[in-house]
């Protein structure tokens, strides 16, 4: 039997290397895969906290997550590709274009 | 001990997938190190008895999302450059220890009252975990569900239109593309090179 605060533990170290990496990464696309890193944390601690329970609803949501998470790709990478074609770069400090 | 021995192994092993994702320069090897996080934390999802949630994770974001991350990385494959931290990485990398601390702090001091409720290892061993996902999905969270797919159908409209938007239609009979222009385009490209 594994201690709940075990799955705790792994998920918040999942969740802070993913805000870290949001926060000092320069490419657009390790920031999406950060952001994916944040949503899988929070999975974990759903699913976690869903069989400590013994209910089924923490499941239900961390597959509403998931479809959140296929959404928000599909579109960064949209986002991605127009930014590229105008700007040839994916590093986020040369878009600086409404900065006042 | 043995699911101790397993956690430990997956736990691991999607932590560091995780750091070599965020710190490596090269974003193939962060994709292929996300990849590996991915996986484990299926692993730990089947230490969890939830299979269901196991398999769609390997098969919607390792099967999926990370396939799409890998398209457009070898379809632009950017350049990486030499200073590939932001400047301002001192106030994130304090940021970050600041929060890691405040939630495993929060996380070993809260005490969580165990409430038995109805779906029990073995109650949902019985009639099997996509069954009991299945009851709860499309009974007491069908309304969610619905948003859920609206919110898919209106990912699928963005990424088409922001994609999409500014790529001419083909000239000639018919929409077929005129050989000669393609053929001219090619030879701009292999003449600046």
């Amino acid at each position: 039997m594994i201690p709940l605060s075990y799955y705790v533990t792994v998920s918040t170290m999942m969740f802070v290397i993913g805000l870290v990496g949001i926060l000092i990464r320069k490419n657009f696309l390790i920031i999406l895969f950060s952001i994916e890193l944040m949503l899988n944390a929070a999975n974990i601690n759903l699913v976690a906290f869903s069989h400590h329970f013994g209910e089924v609803d923490g499941q239900v949501i961390s597959l509403f997550i998931i479809t959140v998470a296929a959404a928000e790709a599909a579109v960064g990478l949209a986002i991605i590709i127009v930014l590229f074609r105008r700007k040839a770069t994916t590093n986020v400090d040369e878009l600086n274009l409404m900065k006042w | 001990m043995t699911a101790q021995l397993l956690f430990f192994y997956f736990g691991g092993m999607a932590v560091a997938g995780a750091v070599v994702a965020v710190f490596t320069p090269n974003l193939v090897y962060s994709a292929l190190s996300l990849l590996m996080t991915f996986i484990h934390i299926a692993g730990i999802y089947i230490l969890l008895n939830a299979e269901f949630i196991a398999a769609v994770q390997i098969i919607v974001y390792a099967g999926a999302i990370l396939v799409t991350y890998v398209f457009v990385l070898m379809l632009f494959n950017p350049e990486q450059e030499k200073r590939y931290f932001h400047k301002q990485y001192k106030i994130g990398a304090f940021l970050g220890a600041v929060v890691l601390f405040l939630m495993v702090f929060a996380g070993f001091k809260t005490e969580i009252l165990s409430k038995g409720g109805p779906f029990t290892v073995e109650y949902v061993e019985e009639i099997g975990h996509t069954r009991a996902i299945g009851n709860a999905l499309f009974t007491d969270f069908i309304f969610p569900f619905e948003i859920a797919s609206f919110i898919l159908l209106v990912a699928m409209f963005g990424a088409i239109i922001l994609a999409g938007r500014g790529i001419k239609k083909p000239k000639g009979p018919g929409g077929r593309v005129d050989l000669s222009s393609r053929r001219k385009a090619k030879e701009a490209i292999v003449g600046e090179r």
